[in-house]
Formats: structure tokens, sequence, C-alpha cells
């Protein structure tokens, strides 16, 4: 070990401070970078990755600030630096690709002047040099014709196209060290995947090191050379990917391991629900929507769906953004009428029932959100929010909506003490199940799930879906689970569509579409899951129990 | 329930108390203060000066400022302290039940026009928008002339114009409270369109109406006293604050301060009105 490391982070502690106390999120992380080396920072939300690799880019927010520990950079302690010395090394030795490609690039300026721009603070040289440069690394990261994508603006790209522009930016003064945080993150798989490659292929031809962020320990296995775990702004683990997945250390990284949907096993098929008759019968559904700018002009986006789901069994709908599924799912919870085709929920026609009938008929399918931020009121109680829908139906006496919104809460897992908080004082999981018991409360037949675990971490997620396959055994619960993310949908479903543009281009159980998909779309989406072809745990982890009493 | 919740929440609260009063900025600290004083003038006015507010001491009369009369006496020798005293009730009064007309009914209007949509909507605002294009003190004006003179007529007259306003700001509010997820859902859970607009979108549309309350109430206090000053409001010899200032206008050369002391209480308590109005709004979500 000659070698100096490219960075090297010792004991860094660092502090947030909010109002009069400062409360410490990171807590002595210790672990270096070498020349060339991918080392993922994986952990959860509030791990403290995000604020360990905006340290060493000394961006770290306005009211944080590095406690003790060292962050050197070649061998140079960089942590007491001032922004302003910071400034001659951020872009030419260490760059940034940020997460959210849709806010991280200024609106009102052509892509090829902020490219430029990078290339400007650096005094690299005169106009016309810079001009040849931006067109070269616009080609190199794909997008082309690149003096047509230097002119536009980000509006017309992308989310995945943003990112390229964002990975050029980092990569256009060859830097040594480049800090992705979560760079894919607000991607669909296959772009992900692409992304992915480009960087790693970037890296490859220049030497580049890459500190990557990410909460999925997947793309982190399929990525890395080396994984530093944070759990609450401590490392748990580190080590080499191979030798850590193999035979991870501490209990931590062998649950994350155990949560990661793309490593699970797909859900063993049920015998006897093939008996059973069909909950949801979807014919021929078409959804226009009408263009702006013209009577005749319509945007198919969703042309002839039809599924069939049976009761007690869980059916998902599969596609990128844009795919349509979110329009389908619409339609068959009755917020929005179809163009074409029926819908049959119990032997109802769905798309015929409007008014008052419609809404008796909204007992029996109930929606979760994919956002637990924003479906749940927040001026409202807990209790509240969970007893609402009882009100909009028959009365029951005060005690007895009690009780029910109390055995609700029970079962899926909260305890009295949150009756009567709001929605803001929990996390992100306990929102998700609020809005689950919220959806359950009236006895619906059939949930409509909308991404329910996406926006949720890993181990969150294992625990979302596993109260939801328990809800389904023990309540018949017939599922409709819409989803990006095939490797969740492989654990939860029974059967599944496959969406792209509006279309199904694949459909049956879930063994047949994995197994031998009929369309290039589907086997697409299977291998862009990532961390496929890692070891299969050997041991299973002991988990203690996702459920209070 | 309501122990469990005081519980609940006192222990959250408890420590920060006093440090969070210690951190409220000293100008709204002030403003409140001002505020204070002057609901209490209103309410118990005898409590505040000896003085009467309507009669007058013979011989007392253009007094400057002194120890006995703090603010000196008027030409019938009335303290002018007391009148303004007095006269709070008065302004105050008018100023609540403008801002009270014009929050129920600009709110309802533009509850109903953001929630309803299409043509009710269209019809609504247009006639919001007629209101909003005549100048507002024409608009109270012409309204008096309607309803008759009087501290009530007054302040209806000053509260119809603010209606326009808060039914601008009501529909925005409502309309961005509607695009969000919870009302969908409350929809999805078979909630009918009264009972949402009722449960959800109501209560999370008021933060910054509530605040354009407090600021109208100042604005309102001004215009009540405006309409007295031009001879519409109260008839003589009520100590509204705009008659006060109506009045001490013939002596503007001889005895400044029977229209600089209303003038200035009417200045700082808009002002105050308007400081809390904005710290209000900042704690909208």
């Amino acid at each position: 070990m000659t070698v100096t490391p490219l960075l090297q982070v010792n004991d860094l502690a660092i502090a947030y401070k909010t109002g009069d106390h400062e409360q410490r999120v990171v807590h002595g992380v210790s672990f270096s970078v070498a020349p060339g080396e991918v080392v993922a920072l994986v952990g959860e939300s509030g791990s403290g990755k995000t604020t360990t690799a905006q340290a060493t880019l000394g961006l770290l927010a306005g009211n944080g600030r590095v406690e003790s520990g060292t962050i050197q950079l070649n061998g140079t302690d960089i942590t007491r630096w001032s922004q302003k010395r910071l400034d001659s090394i951020r872009g030419a030795v260490v760059s940034l690709i940020p997460q959210d490609p849709g806010s991280s690039l200024n609106p009102v300026r052509t892509i090829g002047s902020q490219l430029a721009e990078v290339l400007q603070i650096h005094k690299r040289g005169d106009r016309k040099a810079i001009q040849t440069r931006v067109t070269e690394l616009l080609e190199r990261v794909g997008l082309t014709p690149a003096e047509m994508r230097a002119r536009q603006y980000p509006h017309e790209l992308s989310g995945g196209m943003k990112q390229r522009v964002l990975i050029a930016i980092a990569v256009a003064l060859n830097p040594a060290l480049i800090v992705a945080d979560e760079p894919t993150s607000a991607l669909d798989v296959t772009v992900q995947r692409r992304i992915l490659d480009l960087i790693d292929e970037l890296r490859r031809e220049s030497g580049t090191a890459v500190l990557l962020v990410t909460h999925d320990l997947g793309v982190a296995a399929d990525r890395a050379d080396r994984l530093v775990v944070l759990q609450n702004g401590r490392i748990q683990e580190q080590g080499p990917v191979k030798d850590m997945l193999a035979a991870p250390r501490s209990a931590y990284t062998r649950r994350l391991l155990a949560d990661a949907p793309s490593l699970g096993k797909p859900r063993p098929a049920r015998p006897g629900i093939e008996t059973q008759d069909f909950a949801i019968e979807v014919t021929g559904l078409t959804h226009d929507f009408p263009v702006s700018g013209g009577e005749t002009r319509s945007f198919r986006a969703v042309d002839d769906l039809s599924f069939k789901v049976r009761r007690g069994t869980t059916h998902a709908i599969v596609g990128e953004s844009g795919s349509g599924k979110t329009t389908a799912i619409r339609s068959v919870v009755g917020f929005i009428k179809p163009t074409g085709g029926r819908i049959l929920i119990d032997g109802v026609d769905l798309t015929t029932l409007k008014g008052e009938k419609l809404r008796q008929f909204r007992k029996h399918i109930q929606l979760v959100y994919q956002n637990p931020f924003g479906s749940l009121d927040p001026r409202q109680t807990i209790a509240r929010i969970v007893e609402e829908p009882l009100l909009n139906f028959e009365p029951i006496p005060a005690a007895d909506r009690a009780r029910k919104v109390r055995d609700m809460l029970a079962r899926v897992g909260l305890s009295e003490s949150f009756l009567e908080r709001q929605p803001r004082a929990l996390s992100g999981g306990q929102r998700q199940r609020v809005a689950i018991a919220r959806a359950l409360v009236l006895d619906p037949r059939v949930l409509v799930l909308d991404e329910a675990v996406s926006a949720l971490d890993v181990t969150v997620q294992a625990q979302i879906l596993s109260l939801l396959d328990e809800l389904q055994k023990t309540l018949g619960l017939t599922y409709l689970f819409v989803s990006h993310d095939l490797a969740v949908v492989r654990q939860i479903s029974d059967t599944v569509s496959v969406m792209h543009k509006g279309r199904q281009v694949d459909g049956g159980p879930i063994e047949t579409v994995f197994g031998r998909p009929d369309s290039a779309y589907t086997r697409e989406l299977i291998d862009a899951i990532p961390g496929r072809g890692l070891p299969v745990l050997a041991v299973p982890p002991e988990l203690p129990p996702r459920l209070s009493p | 329930m309501s122990a469990e919740t005081a519980s609940g929440t006192s222990a959250d609260l408890r420590p920060g108390w006093v440090t969070r009063l210690k951190r409220v900025p000293v100008t709204l600290l002030l403003a409140w203060t001002i505020v204070f004083i002057v609901l209490a003038w209103a309410a118990l006015p005898s409590l505040f000066t000896g003085y009467s507010g309507t009669e007058g001491v013979p011989g007392e009369q253009l007094r400057p400022p002194s120890a006995e009369h703090v603010l000196g006496t008027d030409g019938l020798g009335r303290d002018v302290y007391a009148r303004i005293v007095y006269g709070a009730r008065h302004s105050l009064s008018g100023a609540f039940v403008a801002v009270t007309v014009g929050l129920i009914l600009g709110t309802l209007l533009g509850l109903i026009a953001g929630a309803r949509g299409g043509w009710t909507d269209v019809v609504i605002m247009r006639v919001v928008d007629s209101m909003l294009a005549v100048p507002s003190l024409l608009l109270s004006l012409s309204i008096i002339v309607l309803l008759g003179f009087g501290t009530i007529n007054v302040a209806i007259a000053v509260g119809a114009v603010a209606i326009a306003r808060f039914a601008r700001l009501a529909r925005s509010e409502v309309m961005r409270v509607r695009r969000s997820e919870y009302v969908e859902a409350a929809f999805g859970s078979g909630g009918t369109f009264w009972a949402v607009l009722y449960r959800h979108v109501l209560p999370n549309s008021l933060t910054s109406v509530i605040a354009l309350a407090a600021l109208q109430f100042g604005s309102a206090i001004l215009a009540i006293s405006t309409l007295g000053f031009l001879g519409y409001g109260a008839p003589p010899p009520t100590p509204e604050w705009g008659l006060l200032i109506a009045e001490g206008r013939n002596y503007l050369s001889r005895a400044w301060w029977l229209t600089a002391a209303p003038g200035l209480v009417v200045v700082l308590v808009v002002l105050s009105a308007d400081r809390i109005s904005k710290a209000l709004g900042r704690t909208a979500p």
C-alpha cells in the first residue's frame, strides 16, 4: 500500500445547527478512495451519506459544520479551506453529479452554454476551443447531434438526457474524483442502466475515481469495488464488494441485503388460486387525451389494455414513466372516464356508474398513493384521517368508529400513541401505513397501490410489502399493484401486465413473463434490474418481528 | 381526549416556550403590544382616562399637551386623549365588522368559484373583477349612498369592497389545495363534494386568507377613518378617529395636536396590523 489514496476521510464528524442546538449527524466516519476506484456509500435516508459526500466537496448546507476530522485530497487537507479556495479544485479535481436532474440545470440557458461555463470558469482555452470541446463532450455522453443539442434548453430534454448533460459537466475537466449523489434515483430502470454504464465507461477511459452515493444496494453491488455501509451517521461496515456480499459482518448489512428487492426471491406460486373467480376484469381499456390546439387531435395514453385478476391475488402493472399505467389505474378506480372499454369490479361495470352510485361503489375499491407526504391532509390527526372514510357512508356511533380506527391502526402495525399525532410527525413508512389503514377501513374488496413503495427506503419498503402480504392473506384482498420496479413486482405479484407507450406488450403469470418474456421490451426491463447475478444470501438473516402486537 | 393531546404536545413545546418568545422579533412584539392596548381601550375605556369622551370642560379649550391633558384639548374643551381612547371602540368595531363581512362573503365566493370551476367560476370571478375595477373609495361611497350614513353602514361598505380581494385570494388557494392528492384521496374514499370542501379544502386554504384579514383590518381602519373624515360615518360628537382628524382640521394652524394625535394612532395601528399580517403569512406551509 504505497499508493496515496486520492481521497482520505479521517474520523469526520458533521453537525447541523437547528434553532439553538447542534445535532451531530455524522459520527467519526473514515474511509478512503484510491485513484480509479469506485467506492459506494450505501445507507437509508438519514444515514448521513449525502452529508458526507457534500462535505468532501465543501458543499455542506449553510447550517452544517465539520466538527472534527479531516478530508484529504491527494494528501492535502482541504477541510478548512475557504469556499473561494475550494472553487479552484471543484470541477477540476473533484466534481459532482447531482441527484435530481430536473432541478439541477438552469432552465433559461441552453445546455451548451451551461456546459461551456465550467470550461470558462477554469479558463480552458478561447471561445472556439471551448465550443469544440462542448461538442466533443456532448457526443461523448451520447447526446447527438451535438450541435443541435447544445442549442436546446433543459425543458426540451428528458430526465435521462438531462442527467447526461450533468455527467458531461462533471467530466468536462477530467477530474480525478467524481462524487455521484444518487445519480439515477429519479430515473426509469432502463435509463438508469444506460446512465450507470456511461459513468462506468467514462471512468475506465480516464481512470477517474467515483464516490457513488446510493440507497440501492443492488446498484452499489453492480458498480462499486468497495462498499461503505452507513447507518445513523456511523460506518457499519466497509470492504470489498465481493467479500461483503458473501459474508456480511454487521447485522445491518445483512438486513439491507435481505431487504433489497433486486436480490429477493420471487413469490412462490400459491395453490388453489386458479379456482377463484375474477375480482377485476378489464377489457379493451382505451383512453385518449385531447391535445391542445385542435379538437380533432388527441393523444392515446392507454391503448386496448385487457387483464383479469382473480380474487385474493395480486396483479401488477409495470411500465416506465409515460407508459400509461397511471392513467389506466385512475380509470380503474373511477377518477376518470375512459374513452372506451369495460372495467368490471365484482361484476359491476364501473364505467357506467356516475354520481351517487359511483360514490357508493368507491367503498369497494380503494387507492393508496405513491407519495405518502402528499396524500395525507397535513392539518388532520391520524385518527381523523383514518376515520374519515367511515363518515362518508352509513353513520355508525362514534364509539364504534373509534374502535374501528384503533383496530385498523393496530392491523397496520401502528400503536395507539399515533392516534392524535399529525402526519408531519411521522416517517415516510409510517405515513404509508396510515394511508393503507385509511384505504382498508371501509373493508374494500380491491386495493389499488400506485407505486405505493417506490418512495420508501429498501428496509421500510420490505416492511410495507410484508404488511401488504399479510393483510392479503388475512382479509382476502385483491391487489392491483402499479410499479416501475420489476424487482418489487416479482416479489409481490401473481400475474403481471407490462405496458410500453400505452400498449400492453406482455402479460400473464409472473414466472412466465419473467422466464420467457414475449417482447424485447420486457427482456430489456428484466436485464436492467440492478444487482442481478449476485450471490443469494446463504444464511437467512434474523430479523426482529415486523409488527408490534 | 383533550387531556391526552395536551400531555402529548406539551412535552414538545415546554422547553422551547421561553426561548421561542425571546426569538419573536422586536417589531412584531411592538405591533402586538399596540394592538392589545388599542383593544383594551375599546373594551374598558374608563380604565385609561378620567375624562369623558364627549363632554368638554368649560374654560379648558384648545390647551396644548400638558401633564393634565396628555394630548391637549379641542375647541370644546374635550380631552383629546380621552376622545381617542373612547373612539377606539367605534373605529375598531367598524373595522371588525368590515373585515368579517369581507372575510366571510369573500372566502365563500372564492371557495365556490375555485372548487366548482366551470361557468360558476367564470360568473363569480367576472363580478369580482368588475368590483376590483372600480376605485375602492368610490365603491364604498356608492354603497353608503344606497345604505345611508352611520357607523355600521360605513363598515359594511368598506367590507363589501374587501370581498373582491378575499375572493381572489381564496380562489387561488382553493385551486392549489384542490389539486393535492389528499383531496383526491378524500373523494376516492367516498366523500361528497361539500364534505371534502369543509374537511380539507377550507382548513388548508385559510392560512393566507387569515393573513389577508389582518392586513385588511389595518386598511379597514384607514378606510373607515377616511369616510369618517369625509363626513359619511358616525355623526358628531361620536369620537370616531376619522371624525377627530376632520374636526381638528379647522384648528390645524393653532392646535396641531388635534389632528396629529389621532392621525398617529391610526398610522400605528395600521402598521401593526400590517406587521402581524406578515408574520401570519410567514407561518403558512
